[in-house]
């Protein structure tokens, strides 16, 4: 039956989520924008807290996200992918940059939960994982990875630079792509998890960014890093037909995470505005024609049509995961909808609260530069247009470049 | 429950069956089978629920429109769900084949011709306007639904959005008795609805003006001795040149603006046809009120229902918008198509990023569309508000309709621009998006 409403059993949780964004995230927020290298100590506490709430199945963590198999049940189902979705949101509604990085939430960990075997995944288990696949000469390409792995003695040698690494100073794991093979193109390409203080591996250079701030994003060198045979996640073997998309089902999953980011932080910005706006004497009571009202009003209903947009794309992506339906396209559709708008609306936010929107006085002008993130990391919006694009047109990724 | 209820629609399910499974047009087209399931399901569906609706229909007290929804449509489960019921997925197969294979051929030649007579009777058989009237009325009206109603106009505007309209027309009507009238109103009214032949109704409530607002008619009812008074002139009512009946909105002192059911022959009623940049085909209308004499019963939502004008207006935005993703989804299947055909420098054009990112883009902000739409209407059917979702979904759909109708035409280039291709039409019939009000009521 159609129903777009997000249930109670969820609603509660992310009613949390919100609480910590509030109480937690907004009175740092600035100062970590400002100390930009600095690590936010109060979030050691929000490790446990959220832990126990990611255990008593509240599905915060990005550990969470996984497609569900298809099981005997036709039931529908509104699980984890959701639930994660949902609270990201309400968590990047107060900062995003510290949601990047909450101890123990790392993109490394999705990809652990995602592919580790079960002897893995208890070795692993509570450790922060980041995840290091971009590298200087392959970023949305990332089929073109340098970073070498070679089998040596029982161990895996891996070799290479990688670049914008989030959480990669902090985390305790680093989920590394490399390639066994590089003649052998995307289907060689595995991860490794490397621990950290693993002799070869350094971290060397911490980038200043526009926005998010308050997560660090690393450069790390790999140079004759040893590691364990069984760090390697998923098979050794290269089987020209699996692999890769076995990686990419990742993004998948991940997709509508970053999505449910940019809603959260674009939603932040059109509250505030709408509240500043307030003070000045509009209203908000969706009437009259569009070409009546006055025109900062028809804007607000426009972002916030947009918004109301990428939330729900998200929430179709997030739906279909949780009941085990394919959704490559449908996880791009949120994606390329919430990074445009997202950004869009935080950057329009700042234009109509004027000196207000553009001062440091308020979070706007930050928001405004955080938001431009979400429409390029995890695939960028030209890279989410590609993916809907082949599955619309059925092409493959020789016909359409 | 009395046994009575239980075999009531059971009888009128046998009489359709019989009815169904003896004409032409069904045998014609290959709808007999689907249509002999769709009676079995009905019939089904009917004797489960008839107790709701008689519940809802023989209320003797005031009626509380989003108290019967969360009655008649309890929500399955709390749960985000975008899957149809069975009953709404058989309807959906069979109204896309209609569309395809019936309203898609004729789309052309309705645009010059009058709509032949045969296509309202086969328009009739899928019972469309009988699925809005209550049971207690021998209508074939189980639940109140407007996801149903949206879905509907979704899939048949996916054919042609001029016959989509034309043949949605007399269950706007039915559907904003049901909503506004009183028992004797829909008594009075109702019934030819179930009969066999197509039976022609709709809603009158644009007007001839560039600024023309929905809270402001400058067709005004004046109350009198024996009833109302009405004067003014309508534009854009669909299937008027066929209408028999109308709810003519008008502004009425001290009440604001409110509907009157007005029937063709009534002395002062003039009514021509119209020409206009794409929806011709659906019988769009200028309707000139002059001295209209109706009598007091013919003003909706003052026995048992008060008439809301604010929901009268939403649940129409709803049918707006349906109509637009149906027209969009054809755009957009028709030029994944011919991208993949078009050869251009050796390869297809679709090989193209600047194309296919276009087409993506389409396909991205159709399903923004229909997402806004499907959760208006959900909320409608939940008794839940959804005044604000609509005023976003019209707003989205006003906008994004109109662009996947230019892209459309861009992505074809010249051949985008002649009348071979359906394309051309979509675009004119798209411009309506942002413009229609009061054309179907979900």
């Amino acid at each position: 039956m159609i129903n777009l409403e997000i249930p109670k059993k969820l609603r509660q949780v992310a009613d949390m989520a919100h609480a910590v964004a509030e109480g937690m995230f907004r009175p740092i927020s600035r100062k970590y924008d400002r100390f930009e290298h600095a690590y936010p100590k109060e979030l050691d506490m929000l490790r446990s807290i959220l832990q126990g709430m990611s255990d008593g199945g509240s599905g915060l963590g990005a550990d969470g996200l996984s497609q569900k198999k298809k099981g005997k049940s036709k039931e529908i189902k509104n699980g984890n992918n959701m639930a994660v979705v949902l609270n990201m949101m309400e968590i990047c509604w107060g900062d995003a940059a510290l949601a990047l990085t909450i101890p123990g939430q790392g993109l490394g960990n999705a990809a652990i939960a995602a592919v580790a075997t079960p002897e893995q995944k208890k070795r692993f288990d509570g450790k922060w994982a980041a995840m290091a696949i971009t590298e200087p000469d392959a970023g949305s390409d990332s089929a073109a990875v340098q970073t070498t792995a070679v089998l040596d003695n029982d161990e895996w040698v891996l070799n290479g630079e990688k670049i914008f690494v989030t959480c990669g100073e902090r985390a305790d794991l680093v989920v590394v792509w490399a390639t066994l093979d590089q003649s052998m193109g995307r289907a060689a390409i595995k991860s490794f998890v490397v621990e950290k203080e693993t002799p070869g591996m350094k971290v060397t250079h911490l980038e200043k960014k526009l926005g998010i701030r308050a997560s660090d994003t690393a450069t790390i060198i790999l140079d004759n890093c040893r590691i364990p045979r069984d760090n390697i996640l998923g098979s050794e073997t290269i089987d020209t037909k699996k692999s890769f998309a076995g990686v990419m089902q990742t993004f998948d999953n991940t997709r509508p995470v970053v999505a449910a980011m940019s809603v959260g932080v674009a939603k932040a910005a059109l509250d505030l505005t709408c509240e500043l706006l307030s003070r000045e004497g509009l209203t908000i009571q969706y009437k009259g024609s569009r070409f009546e009202i006055p025109a900062i009003e028809a804007e607000i209903y426009r972002m916030e049509a947009e918004l109301e947009a990428a939330r729900l794309l998200m929430f179709k992506a997030a739906w279909m995961a949780d009941n085990g339906k394919p959704n490559s396209k449908e996880a791009s559709m949120a994606k390329a909808k919430a990074g445009r708008v997202g950004n869009e609306i935080t950057l329009r936010c700042v234009e109509l609260c004027s000196s207000l929107g553009y001062s440091e006085e308020h979070l706007l002008e930050k928001w405004a530069r955080d938001s431009k993130i979400f429409d390029i990391f995890e695939g960028t919006q030209q890279i989410q247009q590609l993916v809907v694009a082949r599955r619309l047109l059925k092409k493959r990724s020789k016909d359409l470049k | 429950m009395s046994s009575n209820y239980l075999i009531k629609p059971m009888s009128m399910a046998l009489d359709m069956l019989g009815r169904i499974s003896s004409s032409e047009h069904v045998n014609r087209w290959k709808l007999r089978e689907p249509a002999l399931k769709l009676v079995y399901q009905g019939m089904r569906q009917s004797v489960r629920i008839g107790n709701y609706v008689q519940s809802r229909y023989m209320a003797p007290k005031p009626l509380d429109h989003d108290k019967i929804l969360k009655k008649n449509n309890p929500p399955k489960k709390d749960c985000f769900d975008l899957t149809l019921t069975r009953e709404q997925q058989m309807v959906r197969d069979e109204l896309l084949k209609f569309a395809k294979q019936v309203m898609r051929p004729m789309s052309r030649d309705v645009e010059t011709n009058e709509i032949p007579p045969e296509f309202f009777s086969q328009v009739n058989e899928l019972g469309l306007a009988l699925s809005g009237v209550p049971e207690s009325i021998k209508g074939a009206g189980t639940v109140r639904s407007p996801v149903s109603n949206m879905l509907m106009a979704e899939d048949l505007a996916y054919g042609d959005m001029s016959l989509a309209i034309a043949s949605l027309a007399p269950l706007g009507f039915v559907n904003t008795l049901t909503e506004f009238g009183s028992r004797d109103q829909q008594a009075r009214y109702l019934p030819p609805f179930t009969e066999e032949q197509f039976f022609p109704a709709c809603i009158a409530l644009m007007e001839p003006e560039a600024r023309f607002h929905v809270d402001k008619f400058k067709t005004i009812a004046v109350a009198t001795n024996a009833g109302f008074r009405l004067n003014g002139i309508k534009c854009m009512v669909p299937l008027g040149t066929k209408a028999e009946l109308m709810v003519v909105f008008a502004e009425l002192a001290d009440h604001g603006p409110r509907g009157f059911i007005v029937e063709r022959h009534y002395s002062g009623v003039t009514i021509e046809k119209e020409r206009n940049m794409g929806l011709s085909a659906a019988g769009m209308s200028r309707v000139v009120l002059t001295d209209v004499e109706v009598p007091v019963s013919a003003l909706l939502g003052e026995q048992e229902v008060h008439y809301s004008h604010q929901r009268m207006i939403d649940l129409s935005r709803i049918g707006i918008c349906a109509l637009s993703l149906g027209t969009c989804q054809a755009v957009l299947d028709f030029v994944v198509k011919y991208a993949n055909e078009r050869i251009a420098f050796g390869e297809p054009i679709s090989n193209r990023q600047a194309v296919a990112f276009m087409i993506a883009d389409m396909a991205i902000e159709l399903e923004s569309m229909r997402m806004l739409t499907y959760r208006a209407a959900s909320r409608a059917e939940q008794g839940l508000s959804f005044h604000r979702e609509t005023y976003l979904a019209q707003l989205m759909c006003a906008q994004r309709a109109m662009q996947v109708g230019t892209d459309g035409v861009q992505i074809l280039g010249g051949h985008g621009y002649v009348c071979e291709y359906p394309v051309e039409l979509w675009y004119r019939q798209l411009r309506a998006v942002g413009i229609l009000e009061g054309t179907f009521v979900v």
